[in-house]
């Protein structure tokens, strides 16, 4: 097995997914470690165009119009290294009536010093489908800073779905800023789930513009912490045509020393827009608790079950 | 002896006898109801033995198989075989059907799981990938809690209003699975004010004001609560000289 082989497993070893994926011919999949590209295969209609920098990449991937990739495109960018910085420089661009669903692997299971940077781009063309899922495995350490920002247009009639996922290892530092401008009729559904432990600590920015007239969009999180993490959740949802609807969701499950906060901000600016907003923090539901402990779980195996369900 | 023994329990929050000197013995396998009107103080008697936070500082004893459990927490009770289903059941985000009975299941295999749900009249088996957040019905959490009870065939459980919230078709399985319970050995304590839930018991027991009132079978039960109970406006004690508001 050569040295890109074996890294290639290492990274997917972590992800769950493994690397039969990656030898399916209608698969298109991108793994990255640090700033190498291991793996890179692309299908008809979908340009990806990697190059390699100092201390990560730029990427750049097209969907032609009217192209739908069936399977689900996997892409890895992880960090085997205990220290250095990757970056990642995303150019997104999908054109009319396309459609797309990216699995995204962001693997750094020995990080003890080491910041990941996403800047992304992204143009989700008229009536073009745009799935990104992203799905965060860290180590032990939280020895890891993870920037994620990225700037997004929906062309009308489009749809842009994207999850960002940390539910294994500690977090580290995440300090997410997506901001979506939405067009008549596209729809934007944002959502981060996140376990935070120990001294981690979660940021996350999300802004949404409903500019155009029946744009629908939501923001949510859903985050738990316990020991001594800290959540700080910014999310603004702005609606200015109408008939644009969206919705501010946060729910965080506090335990332990932790702290949360949630700063859920909706603008309208139409009168005939409506966006709403609800935020929950506390600790776990007592019924709920009691619930199951009167099935027999104690205390923390009870809690974990409740919050592993709010993450699911 | 019962299987559970109730000893002069005494119950006071905010200044108020909420269970006063109340003695009751459940005797291991059979149906038991505890009967009275609102505010009897049927539901505070179920938390209390289960030892739910805010019921917990009580005076005199609750003993299970002869051993007292006033000093168990919640889950140490329930893992000695006691459990409750609550009037109003909670709601678990994301939370599946399969990993909720699976809790407290002692087969924990997905065929175990879709027989107690199919117990409880939820046939389709799609029901155990649901979530058991508020796409489920009332009713039918209420049947998917019952179902988790089936699962953990506990040594006596307290069904807390089982009609609550139930219609009329799914009343004959809640009451069958009731008669299941009954059939793997398990006591059955019913907590209700309805007549057609008191007639699935054997034994009952009326409660008013905290107290226990009368005790014995269920017609004379149904009797009493019917021509005094009732007329009473659910307000006084029936018995009490003058009565007396709750």
């Amino acid at each position: 097995m050569s040295t890109k082989q074996r890294e290639v497993e290492t990274l997917y070893s972590q992800t769950g997914t493994g690397t039969d994926v990656l030898k399916d011919p209608d698969v298109a999949h991108l793994t990255v470690n640090h700033n190498k590209v291991l793996t890179s295969h692309t299908l008809e209609g979908l340009e990806i165009d990697v190059k390699e920098i100092e201390d990560g990449i730029d990427v750049e991937l097209v969907l032609r119009r009217g192209v739908t990739i069936d399977k689900t495109v996997h892409m890895c960018f992880g960090m085997t290294p205990r220290e250095g910085i990757q970056r990642i420089n995303m150019k997104v661009r999908l054109e009319e009536n396309s459609a797309i669903s990216v699995l995204a692997h962001c693997v750094f299971p020995n990080a003890v010093d080491v910041e990941h940077i996403m800047d992304a781009e992204i143009e989700v063309g008229a009536g073009a489908r745009y799935s990104y899922l992203e799905k965060h495995v860290h180590g032990k350490t939280g020895g890891i800073k993870v920037y994620p920002k990225a700037k997004i247009h929906l062309a009308q009639k489009s749809a842009f779905k994207t999850e960002f996922e940390l539910l294994r290892g500690r977090v580290g530092l995440i300090d997410i800023e997506y901001e979506t401008t939405c067009e008549a009729r596209s729809v934007m559904d944002v959502m981060a789930r996140i376990n935070g432990i120990e001294t981690d600590f979660i940021k996350i920015n999300e802004i949404g513009h409903l500019v155009g007239e029946h744009a629908r969009g939501a923001l949510t999180s859903k985050i738990a912490i316990s020991d001594k993490a800290r959540a700080e959740i910014y999310n603004t949802l702005t609606a200015s045509a109408a008939h644009a609807r969206g919705h501010v969701d946060c729910k965080e499950i506090v335990r332990g020393e932790a702290t949360a906060m949630a700063v859920p901000t909706v603008r309208v600016n139409h009168p005939r827009a409506h966006v709403t907003h609800e935020a929950a923090i506390g600790s776990v539901d007592t019924k709920q608790l009691e619930t199951l402990m009167s099935r027999g779980l104690d205390e923390d195996e009870a809690s974990d079950l409740i919050i592993q369900g709010m993450l699911s | 002896m019962g299987l559970l023994e109730v000893r002069n329990l005494t119950l006071t929050l905010g200044g108020s006898k909420i269970l006063n000197d109340l003695t009751i013995d459940f005797w291991e396998g059979h149906i038991h109801a505890v009967v009275g009107p609102n505010g009897a103080g049927k539901s505070t008697l179920a938390a209390t033995i289960m030892g739910l936070s805010g019921y917990r500082d009580f005076e005199g004893d609750i003993l299970l198989e002869g051993q007292s459990i006033k000093g168990l927490t919640l889950d140490e009770r329930a893992k000695k075989g006691m459990t409750l289903a609550w009037q109003e059941p909670a709601r678990y985000e994301g939370l599946t059907v399969r990993d909720f009975i699976k809790a407290s299941a002692k087969d924990k295999s997905d065929d175990a799981i879709k027989e107690v749900l199919s117990g409880v009249g939820l046939k389709d088996g799609s029901y155990i990938e649901r979530a058991v957040d508020r796409t489920l019905s009332g009713g039918e959490r209420k049947k998917v809690e019952l179902a988790s009870i089936l699962a953990m065939q506990p040594k006596l459980v307290f069904l807390d209003e089982p009609d609550s919230g139930i219609d009329v078709e799914s009343l004959e399985r809640i009451f069958e699975a009731v008669k299941t319970l009954k059939a793997a050995g398990s006591t059955v304590i019913l907590i209700t004010h309805s007549p057609t839930v008191l007639e699935q018991a054997e034994h009952a027991f009326l409660i008013c004001c905290g107290e226990l009132v009368e005790q014995g079978s269920v017609e004379k039960i149904d009797g009493y609560f019917k021509d005094r109970c009732v007329p009473c406006d659910h307000k006084n004690r029936p018995d009490r000289k003058g009565g007396g508001d709750v």
